[in-house]
């Protein structure tokens, strides 16, 4: 299907998201679309898949002008979106998650859709067990779910809006075959949306660049990435190289700790942080590093063993305890366990405030709200609410509201959804905290990442940790080695 | 206590909760949905007092049951109106249309207390009621009861099995992907508030027509409070919360023997009987203490179990679609 947009636009108040663009998209290719957090890939992207309405331009599709009202109609036009967080039912189980929406028979056949969506996945090389729950499931197999139902539905356009953050390895794969394999035997066109540039120049042969809700460029690809960057980014600042660790003080002492949960039991855990240290923590989702950090963070009980902080013991810690003796904690969801939606900047703020009384300082707060807002850079006002954030500016604003000392950090996820340019601020930040004796502790499923910023790395396999691995001795590689499982 | 009373006993508990069961397969519906229609206690006494003088003034028996849906499916229009285009929070309106049922009801229906009027017959179904011991138990009973028993099966029937019952529950556990896929959540929280509402209104006609005979000020005070608690204590599921309804009559069963046989012990104590039982087992399914006592079980029964005794409420209960 031929794809055409004219001169769409969408404005949010102030903000001009989307700002007469206009792009082409032919069948059988794959494009990606590039630009910095903020510049306005999702809203585009919604707008084209129905679930925004534009404020004025056109979508053509096959040469026909269309007007969607909502994603099911844009489907059943022939236009399917996989959103960053699926839209999916996670009480369902994943037969009925696939029957939703499709308008046939009044009784559900259930045993004759089961064998079609198996044989549906099967197609595209994705094993599906249609009696699971939906919320069993990881990120990446609902992703694939998603996008069987779009296929099931008759999408002829695919828009994948950064479908691999959060994704295993061998998911990642797995995705990008089945794209391969659409747009070359199924003539079908998609959409990557990404910061990953491997990935856009891996799989794509043409990419649009978005800057401040403008296109701003399009390249064929292979291409250098600098180009790529550079029509990205207006300037990017030079990476500054960062100091390594001299302190020998610990900051943070497990000492055959168990933490358990429902559904898996960590063996017991040694490990010794020091102050001022980038620690690592790599592997698969679910296999444990998250229930580390829960302990450290008072969210999880510690079973037996023990924990100290500095030299002060933590055995009963809880989530304030942990706050008050200086270790903050910043979860992957970040509108589910780390903002309140509905809030405003300047609200959080309040929240947050540590010394604060009965009474809300609200001129202060906003006050601290502005400064911090432009010293982090996020896009928003004071009196913007956290879901009007792209996701990097939420990302940018968590960071905003970490009290200004602490011993410990612990971080999820800490990039995931970011820019370029926004990870190296993030992590430039992260630097400066390390001069005062803070430790970072982190998990990231971007083993490049892993490997660049820590000092030291630990591998999660199945509820084990690895031996902890030296950072300038180690590679990518290697720690996918230990996340497979080997010693 | 003979074989033939203990069945009669059975059968009179059953004869109890049918209205309630009734009511609660129609909130279950409308919660399902994601709308919380609070106001059952008002729309239960208010139909109660409108079916009852409609079936005296009419002596039309199924005109007083119609009567008393249309004011439930009223009441419930109301609060689907109110939340949906009004946006008004469902918990404040159902609060005050409760206050409002149960006033209009003790001021429309003075003329109208303990006089005689049409009652629903008893009718056994031939064949079935001679089945030994469920046969003079479940057959041997009135319209009423065997209209809630299909309710039963037809409501989770529909919920769990058939596509626009997918759309139903997809529209209260999260509107805006129900919305994504093309099912019209305004619409369909309409229809099963208002059919959930004509539903209550039903069970509130049945006790002025059938289980409590006559209308007076305050007949079925209470009872609409209870019928929300059970849905709750269902799962929101209409089989469990047909026994949850069921458990609860045999409690005040229970409670009305006890207190005959214990005449020292306070009334008001027995009368706590069967809300303590249901808060007990309530804790006892509440997902912590499940997660605790299945930790050790084995693997193969984990799952089932778990999948039975663990609910959640519909996630997106009482709250609006948001899109644009
Ligand atoms: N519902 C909304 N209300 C107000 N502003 C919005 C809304 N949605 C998006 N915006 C604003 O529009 C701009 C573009 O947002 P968009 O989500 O399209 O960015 P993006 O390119 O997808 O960024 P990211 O890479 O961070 O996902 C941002 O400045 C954002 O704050
Ligand atoms: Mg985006």
């Amino acid at each position: 299907m031929r794809v055409e947009l004219q001169n769409i636009r969408k404005h949010f108040g102030e903000v001009r998201a989307n700002d007469d663009i206009s792009l082409i998209f032919e069948p059988g290719k794959i494009y990606g679309l590039l630009g910095e957090n903020g510049a306005g890939k999702s809203t585009l992207m919604k707008i084209l898949s129905g679930f925004q309405k534009p404020d004025g331009g056109k979508i053509i599709l096959d040469g026909k002008a269309r007007r969607f009202d909502s994603p099911a109609d844009a489907l059943a036009a022939g236009v399917g979106m996989l959103y960053q967080e699926p839209l999916d039912m996670p009480p369902f189980l994943v037969l009925e998650n696939y029957l939703l929406g499709q308008r046939r028979g009044f009784a559900v056949n259930a045993r004759q859709a089961a064998k079609d969506l198996r044989e549906l996945g099967k197609k595209y090389g994705f094993d599906i067990q249609p009696e699971e729950h939906i919320r069993d499931l990881s990120l990446g197999e609902r992703q694939q779910l998603e996008l069987l139902r779009l296929l099931a539905g008759g999408a002829q356009l695919l828009i994948l809006d950064e479908p691999t953050t959060g994704i295993s390895t061998e998911q990642k794969v797995l995705l990008f075959d089945s794209m391969r394999k659409l747009a070359k035997d199924e003539g079908k066109t998609l959409i990557l949306v990404s910061h990953k540039l491997d990935e856009v120049q891996d799989l794509c042969s043409q990419v649009f660049v978005l800057r401040k809700g403008k296109l701003v460029g399009e390249a064929k690809l292979p291409c250098p990435n600098e180009l790529l960057v550079n029509l990205m980014f207006e300037k990017l600042p030079p990476r500054r190289e960062r100091a390594s660790r001299e302190q020998k003080q610990v900051a943070l002492e497990l000492k055959d700790a168990v933490v358990a949960t429902p559904r898996l039991e960590l063996q017991p855990l040694n490990l010794t942080v020091y102050a001022g240290e980038v620690f690592g923590l790599a592997g698969l989702e679910g296999s444990g590093q998250e229930i580390l950090l829960k302990a450290c963070a008072g969210l999880l009980p510690i079973r037996s063993g023990s924990m100290q902080l500095g030299h002060q013991p933590l055995d009963q810690l809880d989530y304030h305890a942990a706050r008050a003796g200086g270790i903050s904690y910043m979860a992957a969801g970040r509108v589910e366990e780390g903002l309140v939606a509905g809030l405003t900047l300047t609200e959080h703020m309040a929240l947050v405030d540590q010394e604060a009384g009965f009474f809300v300082d609200w001129a202060g707060s906003r006050a601290r709200t502005k400064e911090r807002v432009q010293h982090f850079q996020v896009v928003g006002t004071s009196e913007s609410t956290v879901e009007q954030l792209s996701g990097g500016n939420q990302q940018r604003f968590l960071f905003a509201m970490l009290p200004s000392s602490l011993k410990l950090i612990l971080l999820e996820h800490p990039t995931r959804g970011l820019d370029i340019r926004s990870t190296d601020w993030i992590w430039q930040q992260l630097d400066e905290r390390r001069k005062d004796g803070t430790a970072i502790l982190f998990i990231s499923a971007d083993l490049d990442e892993v490997v660049e910023r820590s000092d030291r790395i630990a591998v999660f396999s199945g509820g084990r940790m690895s031996r902890v691995v030296d950072a300038a001795k180690t590679n990518a590689e290697e720690l996918g080695h230990l996340i497979g499982g080997e010693q | 206590m003979d074989n033939g009373q203990l069945i009669a006993v059975l059968a009179s508990i059953l004869l109890q909760a049918s209205p309630l069961i009734i009511a609660v397969c129609g909130e279950t519906l409308t919660e399902r949905a994601g709308i919380v229609n609070l106001s059952l206690d008002g729309t239960m006494l208010l139909s109660a007092m409108t079916g009852f003088v409609a079936a005296h003034l009419t002596d039309n028996l199924m005109l007083g049951f119609a009567a008393g849906a249309a004011v439930g499916a009223f009441f419930a229009l109301i609060v689907a109106f109110s939340s949906i285009q009004l946006k008004q929070s469902q918990v404040a309106t159902g609060f005050v249309l409760t206050l409002l049922g149960d006033s209009l009801s003790a001021f429309l229906g003075q003329e109208y207390t303990r006089l005689p009027g049409p009652s629903v017959p008893h009718f056994a179904i031939p064949i079935l009621k001679d089945i030994p011991i469920l046969g003079p138990i479940i057959f041997n009973q009135d319209g009423l009861v065997y209209f809630a028993i299909l309710l039963i099966f037809a409501t989770s029937w529909w919920l769990f099995r058939s596509r626009p019952g997918l759309e139903l529950r997809s529209a209260g556990e999260r509107p805006e992907a129900a919305f994504a896929r093309g099912v019209n959540v305004r619409r369909l929280r309409y229809l099963y508030t208002v059919i959930g509402g004509a539903l209550v209104g039903i069970a509130g006609a049945a006790y002025s027509l059938d289980v409590k005979i006559g209308w007076s000020e305050g007949h079925t005070r209470g009872l609409g409070w209870i019928a929300l608690a059970i849905v709750i204590f269902g799962g929101w599921s209409p089989v469990r919360g047909a026994i949850g309804a069921l458990l609860f009559g045999a409690t005040k069963a229970a409670a009305t023997v006890l207190q005959r046989a214990f005449p020292e012990v306070s009334v008001v104590a027995f009368n706590a009987l069967p809300w303590l039982l249901m808060i007990g087992v309530l804790l006892l399914v509440s997902n912590k203490i499940v997660g605790r006592l299945l930790v050790n079980a084995p693997p193969a029964l984990k799952r089932p179990l778990q999948r039975m005794l663990q609910v959640a409420p519909p996630a997106a209960l009482g709250t609006e679609l948001k899109n644009e």
